[in-house]
C-alpha cells in the first residue's frame, strides 16, 4: 500500500489512514485508506450503508474513529474538537441541508466567515469604529461569494422560506465564506432534479478551478460523480472495495457486484 | 414578507426573530426615548417610581431575551441573578459605603461570572431540562440568602435597607424623578449594547447555535463557549437590573427573590415577543401594570383576572407584541404603497 518516495513527493492535501469506526459492536468503516491531492475532485461511492457518512463525520470530527488516523496536510486532525475544523480549511456541506432558518441568505454566509475572523463580546457589544470596519469588511467578502453564487438577490430572506436548491446554494455559500482547502460535500444533489443535478455539477468543477479548492464527493448520483470526479473511491459494508478513474471504477467487477447483486448473493 | 409571516405562524420552539427586525427603526426608537424623557414633566411621583420599576424589569427581561432569543437556551432562574445584583449593590452601599453607581458594575460582573460559572453544568441540559436546572437555581436562592452565616452582611430574613439617592449637582429635581432619569440613561445605553451584540459576529454565533448546533460548530463556532457567555452576559445584565432594582426600592429581602419574580420576568419574555428586544418594554409593563389594573377590577379575584387577561392575550396574539408590531408595520407598508 505504502508508495515509493518519489511518488509521494507531492504529499498529499488529505491522508486517509487505515481509519476504522465501531458503533458497539457494528463495525462501520474497516481500515479505509486514501489520499486526497490538491486540486482534485474525489469522489467516494458505495451502496447505502457503506459507511460513506460515517468517514465523512470521522472527517468532520463528529465521529471519533476507533482505529487509523486522518492527517490534513500531514497533521492529524484527531485532537482537534469538531469546531476547530474550520480554521484549518475544512469545510463542509450537510445532507440535507443544515442551515440556519431564522437567519437571512447574508448572515448565514457571515457565519460562515466565523472561522476566519475574530471578536469579544464586549467590543461587539460597545462597537467602536473597528469592529464597524470588521464587520464592513465581513459583509463586503460575503457579499462576492452571494454574487459568485447569484445569491445577491435573496441576500436578506430568511433562509427558511427559500426552495431547496437555493438553500443548498446557500450552503455551499457558508462553507466557501470559510475559505476552506477542502470542501467536504455531502450528496449534494439529493433532492435535486435532473436539470440542477448538471447545473450543480457545473459549478462545482467552477469551484474547484477558480478558488483552487479540492473536493471530497459523497454522492449516490453515479452520473454526477462519473462526470466531474477525477478519482473515486468506492466503499461497501465499511471496506474500500475500488479507487481509480472514473472508468476504472465503474468496471471493476467488485464495484459492479456491490450495485448490482452476483448470483451467490 | 411572506417568509417572515411564516416564521411567526409556524411555532418553533423558540420563535425566532430574523435578525434584521431584532430592534426599532431609528426614527420609531428616537420617538420612544423623547417621550420616556419627557414623561416626569407630567407624571406625579408615585407613576415615575413605577416608571423607574417598569425599566428595571425590562432590563431584566431584555437579559432573558438575550439569552432565549439570543441562544435558544432557557432559564427560569433569572431571579437567583437579580437577587445576586441586588444584593450585591445593597451589601457594598450599606456595609462599605460605595457610591450607588459604582455598585452597580461590580453587580454586573460577579453575576456574568456566577451566570458563566452556571452555563458550564448546564451545557449539558436543553429546552425543559435547562429551564428546571434553573428552577431549582431560583428556588434555592431566597433559603441561601436567609443562611446564618450571611446573616452578618445580608441581614437574614429581615433583609437590608437601602438608602436613596439624592440628585447630584444640586439639580432640582426629587430623588424620584433622578432615580427614572438615571434608570433610563442605563436602560438606553444597555439596549444599545444588546441591539449591538445581537447584531456582531458573537451574536451571529449564539443564533447560529439556536437554530443548528452542529452546523454551527462545523463553521468554526465553539458552541460551549457562546452558550455558556450567553448565559453569563445574560446573568451580569440581570445583575445590573437587580442592582438598580435595590436602590429604587430602597430595600432587598430574601422573600423579594423568589420563583415568582422568575416566572414574571420569563412571561414578560413572551408577552413581548421572544427574542424582539423592544417587546421587553412591553412585557415589563404587561408584568408591572396589569396586576394593579387586574386589583382594580376585583380586589378579591385579582389573580384570577390577571390569569384571564394572560390567556386572552396569549390567544389573540402567541408571539406576543412583536406579532402586533409586525402587523402595524404591514398596514403602515400598505398604505404608503
Amino acid at each position: 500500500m505504502q508508495q515509493t518516495d518519489v511518488a509521494r513527493a507531492k504529499a498529499p492535501l488529505l491522508a486517509v489512514r487505515d481509519v476504522s469506526v465501531v458503533f458497539g459492536g457494528i463495525v462501520a468503516l474497516n481500515g479505509v485508506s486514501f489520499d486526497m491531492h490538491r486540486g482534485q475532485i474525489l469522489g467516494l461511492i458505495g451502496p447505502n450503508g457503506a459507511g460513506k457518512t460515517t468517514l465523512f463525520n470521522c472527517l468532520s470530527r463528529l465521529y471519533q474513529p476507533s482505529k487509523g488516523d486522518i492527517l490534513m496536510e500531514g497533521d492529524s486532525i484527531l485532537a482537534r474538537p469538531a469546531h476547530r475544523i474550520a480554521e484549518i480549511g475544512i469545510g463542509r456541506t450537510f445532507q440535507n441541508v443544515a442551515l440556519f432558518p431564522n437567519l437571512s441568505v447574508l448572515d448565514n454566509v457571515r457565519v460562515g466567515t466565523h472561522s476566519r475572523t475574530r471578536s469579544n463580546f464586549i467590543t461587539d457589544s460597545i462597537r467602536p469604529p473597528w469592529v464597524g470596519r470588521a464587520e464592513a469588511a465581513t459583509t463586503k467578502r460575503v457579499d462576492d461569494i452571494l454574487g459568485y453564487l447569484d445569491l445577491r438577490e435573496v441576500a436578506h430572506v430568511p433562509v427558511a422560506g427559500l426552495p431547496f436548491g437555493t438553500q443548498k446554494r446557500v450552503e455551499l455559500a457558508r462553507a466557501l465564506a470559510a475559505e476552506p482547502k477542502i470542501l467536504l460535500l455531502d450528496e449534494p444533489a439529493g433532492g435535486l432534479n435532473h436539470e440542477e443535478v448538471y447545473g450543480l455539477g457545473d459549478l462545482i468543477r467552477k469551484i474547484r478551478d477558480d478558488r483552487g479548492i479540492t473536493v471530497l464527493l459523497v454522492e449516490h448520483h453515479m452520473g454526477l460523480v462519473m462526470s466531474i470526479a477525477d478519482h473515486v473511491v468506492a466503499l461497501n459494508f465499511g471496506r474500500k472495495l475500488a479507487e481509480g478513474t472514473p472508468a476504472q471504477v465503474q468496471s471493476d467487477p467488485d464495484v459492479i457486484k456491490a450495485y448490482l447483486g452476483s448470483k451467490d448473493a | 414578507m411572506s417568509a417572515l409571516q411564516d416564521s411567526v405562524t409556524r411555532a418553533p420552539a423558540v420563535a425566532a426573530v430574523p435578525k434584521g427586525n431584532i430592534a426599532l427603526g431609528y426614527l420609531t426608537s428616537t420617538m420612544v426615548v423623547i417621550l420616556l424623557f419627557a414623561v416626569p414633566l407630567f407624571a406625579k411621583n408615585f407613576v415615575i417610581f413605577q416608571m423607574t420599576i417598569w425599566l428595571i424589569y425590562a432590563i431584566a427581561i431584555l437579559a432573558l431575551n438575550i439569552l432565549t432569543g439570543g441562544s435558544g437556551q432557557f432559564s427560569l432562574g433569572q431571579s437567583a441573578f437579580y437577587a445576586l445584583g441586588a444584593y450585591t449593590s445593597a451589601i457594598l452601599m450599606e456595609h462599605f459605603g460605595v457610591n450607588y453607581v459604582l455598585t452597580l458594575p461590580v453587580a454586573g460582573a460577579l453575576c456574568f461570572a456566577f451566570g458563566f460559572l452556571f452555563g458550564l453544568p448546564a451545557l449539558r441540559l436543553s429546552g425543559i431540562y435547562l429551564a428546571l436546572a434553573t428552577f431549582a437555581l431560583a428556588t434555592a436562592m431566597p433559603q441561601i440568602l436567609k443562611l446564618g452565616v450571611f446573616e452578618h452582611w445580608t441581614g437574614g430574613v429581615q433583609g437590608l435597607v437601602v438608602t436613596k439617592p439624592d440628585a447630584p449637582f444640586g439639580l432640582p429635581i426629587s430623588q424620584d424623578v433622578w432615580l427614572y432619569y438615571f434608570t433610563l440613561v442605563i436602560s438606553i445605553v444597555i439596549y444599545v449594547f444588546a441591539v449591538n451584540l445581537l447584531k456582531s459576529r458573537t451574536g451571529r454565533a449564539m443564533m447560529a447555535i439556536r437554530d443548528n448546533e452542529i452546523a454551527a460548530s462545523a463553521m468554526g463556532v465553539n458552541v460551549s463557549l457562546y452558550k455558556t457567555l450567553a448565559f453569563g452576559i445574560s446573568a451580569g445584565t440581570t445583575g445590573v437590573a437587580g442592582g438598580l432594582g435595590a436602590i429604587a426600592v430602597q430595600f432587598v429581602a430574601p422573600d423579594g427573590y423568589t420563583i415568582q419574580l422568575a416566572i414574571a420576568l420569563f412571561l414578560g419574555m413572551v408577552v413581548g415577543g421572544v427574542g424582539w428586544l423592544p417587546g421587553s418594554l412591553v412585557g415589563s409593563a404587561f408584568i408591572v401594570f396589569v396586576p394593579n389594573l387586574a386589583e382594580e377590577v376585583s380586589k378579591g379575584l385579582s389573580g384570577a383576572v390577571f390569569g384571564a387577561i394572560l390567556i386572552v392575550v396569549i390567544f389573540l396574539v402567541p408571539h406576543g407584541s412583536r406579532q402586533v408590531a409586525y402587523k402595524i408595520q404591514d398596514i403602515v407598508r400598505k398604505i404608503r404603497k
